[in-house]
């Protein structure tokens, strides 16, 4: 009895890892694949069939990227389009967060609603009238008007995690602060800021890759001053392949090391925004 | 007088953000349907919509976002169950597997189609292997006008691929606040873990599975830029068309008749989604 149990589990534990590996295999080989495409050399782009070790490591195709008009200036501008974006959206919402945290007051849960329902409108339906705006206004084409746009789409999203991350820090703390002598500016700055700079920052590195990765919108408000997604993408049937590996690469690469910076918040930040 | 500043506090942090999303979502989807329904005159017209109707790419536009949705949502909420499920017995090692399955949250549809195109294509890495192995004798062209379905199949594989991670974490999310008494009492009734997950996890994830089915069916209606590093204009999604529309042939009318298709797919999807969570959290018994 004892041994058949025993043995029941050593085969549960065994169907456990090996799907488990599988799963792992299903999600990193792409991303492995994508690498040795975008560090070979032009040739080994097209070579047939090809091979899946990186004998043909090279820099050519990556620096052929670089090197092409307008993406250094596009990796520029998806920098600075995301930095503003980042700064925007806590700078205006962070306070936002704080009041649905702490606050119950009328028309809350009304508000709550409105958040939810705007991160659910269609990009498309958003960027194609303030194109049309933005024309009119001198924004178009500007790095400026693609940020506007970013920290619209980024804002209920900061709203809702940053109230999550206020929620978490116990009200006696910065009632205490306040029974000592802090107003509550003070209060906020002292007590409630410090311990909540952990979460703020990992909201603020997933608005950053929220940024760094939109394309929609980037495209269609741009015509020249492309950030680096819609540069790939109007070059998209135009460039050679390895151009386009190389790009998809140079996209992925930040994004990733950010999203991994932040592993142990993403659970969080999600179940906040899902409930 | 402090209890007046403490009550108008809350609107005053507010403010700043509900100005801004005025501005920059609501007044422009007015303005969209101000694109879409009137005339340069200011009259009432349908006629960017008979035009969209006329459009050659109007009806597969809509047969592939459609088919996309079906073949996209179900996929990924498989994958990513099956890999929620995985990490939540906590198995030794389970958090770094986590973070693996994690990572594509970082992709963009973009990127995921570039990367499956160096898979897919002619000379691509799914052939060369498929060469090696003795199965194909020259390559298979994945991505040619000539394929459709296999076509179509690489989008939904990249599509599943990227986005599975996200539904993967609200899955988990949700399993995370099921009380760990209900697979202790499962477990004292000597169900074993395939009963176990079909009759009391699956019923108490209903709503989690639900928001990550409805949450999914939002985007794909907004898928575009995986379809184009993959299909080129061979597929044409209706998110893609709007693109299209606007940013090559610089009619904003057009992009926006497409635009507010979009959105009308959107808020059924939306209505159907509030209408179902309200009833579900109610018959989980905890919310």
């Amino acid at each position: 009895m004892k041994s058949s149990l025993s043995r029941r589990h050593i085969f549960n534990q065994i169907f456990l890892y090996s799907a488990a590996i599988l799963l792992a295999l299903w999600t990193l080989a792409p991303l492995y694949l994508i690498a040795l495409a975008a560090f070979s050399t032009k040739e080994a782009v097209f070579q047939w069939p090809k091979l899946f070790l990186p004998t043909a490591f090279s820099t050519e195709t990556m620096a052929f990227f670089v090197s092409s008009t307008g993406v250094l200036d596009s990796v520029w501008n998806s920098v600075v389009v995301a930095l503003v974006t980042v700064a925007a959206s806590l700078i205006l919402g962070a306070p936002g967060g704080y009041a649905l945290a702490r606050f119950r007051f009328r028309g809350r849960d009304a508000i709550q609603l409105g958040f939810l329902v705007s991160k659910m409108f269609p990009t498309a339906i958003l960027s194609v009238p303030l194109a049309v705006a933005f024309l009119q206004m001198d924004l178009y084409d500007t790095i400026w008007g693609v940020a506007l746009m970013h920290t619209a789409m980024a804002l209920p999203f900061v709203i809702i995690v940053t109230a999550g991350i206020f929620v978490g820090v116990p009200r006696d703390l910065e009632e205490a602060a306040q029974t000592l002598g802090c107003n509550r500016l003070q209060a906020f700055l002292r007590v409630v800021a410090p311990l909540t700079i952990p979460g703020l920052a990992a909201a603020a590195i997933f608005t950053f890759v929220l940024s760094w990765n939109e394309v929609f919108a980037a495209t269609i408000l741009t015509l020249r001053n492309r950030t680096l997604p819609a540069q790939v993408l109007s070059g998209l049937s135009g460039s050679p392949l390895y151009y386009r590996y190389a790009g998809g690469f140079f996209m992925i690469l930040p994004a990733v090391v950010f999203i991994f910076a932040i592993r142990k918040y993403l659970l969080n930040m999600w179940g906040n925004i899902v409930r | 007088m402090r209890v007046r500043s403490e009550s108008i506090l809350p609107y005053g942090l507010l403010a700043p953000t509900l100005i801004f999303i005025v501005l920059l979502i609501v007044v422009p989807i007015f303005q969209a349907f101000l694109l879409a329904f009137q005339t340069a005159e200011g009259e009432f017209t349908l006629i960017q919509f008979q035009k969209m109707l006329a459009d050659t790419s109007f009806a597969d536009a809509m047969k592939f976002t459609f088919l996309l949705l079906m073949f996209i949502v179900p996929a990924q909420v498989v994958l990513a169950l099956i890999m929620a499920l995985l990490i939540h017995t906590r198995f030794k090692g389970h958090t770094l597997f986590l973070y693996i399955y994690a990572l594509p949250l970082a992709i963009s549809d973009l990127a995921s189609g570039i990367v499956w195109l160096s898979i897919f294509t002619e000379r691509g890495f799914l052939n060369s292997i498929l060469f090696q192995l003795g199965f194909l004798e020259r390559p298979f062209l994945f991505l040619s006008y000539q394929n459709l379905p296999a076509m179509f199949g690489t989008i939904v594989v990249a599509e599943s691929w990227r986005a599975t991670a996200i539904v993967m974490v609200i899955l988990l999310a949700g399993l995370q606040v099921i009380p760990r008494d209900y697979f202790e009492a499962a477990d004292v009734f000597g169900a074993n873990t395939l009963k176990r997950t079909l009759f009391v996890v699956l019923p108490l994830l209903r709503p989690s599975l639900q928001n990550a089915l409805i949450i999914r069916t939002i985007f794909a209606f907004q898928t575009f830029a995986v379809v184009l590093a993959l299909a080129g204009r061979v597929i044409p999604v209706l998110a893609g068309e709007s693109y299209n529309w606007y940013a090559l042939n610089r009619n904003a009318n057009i992009a926006a008749a497409y635009a507010t298709l979009v959105l009308i797919f959107t808020v059924i999807a939306t209505v159907i989604y509030f209408r179902l969570l309200r009833t579900t959290a109610a018959e989980a018994g905890f919310d």
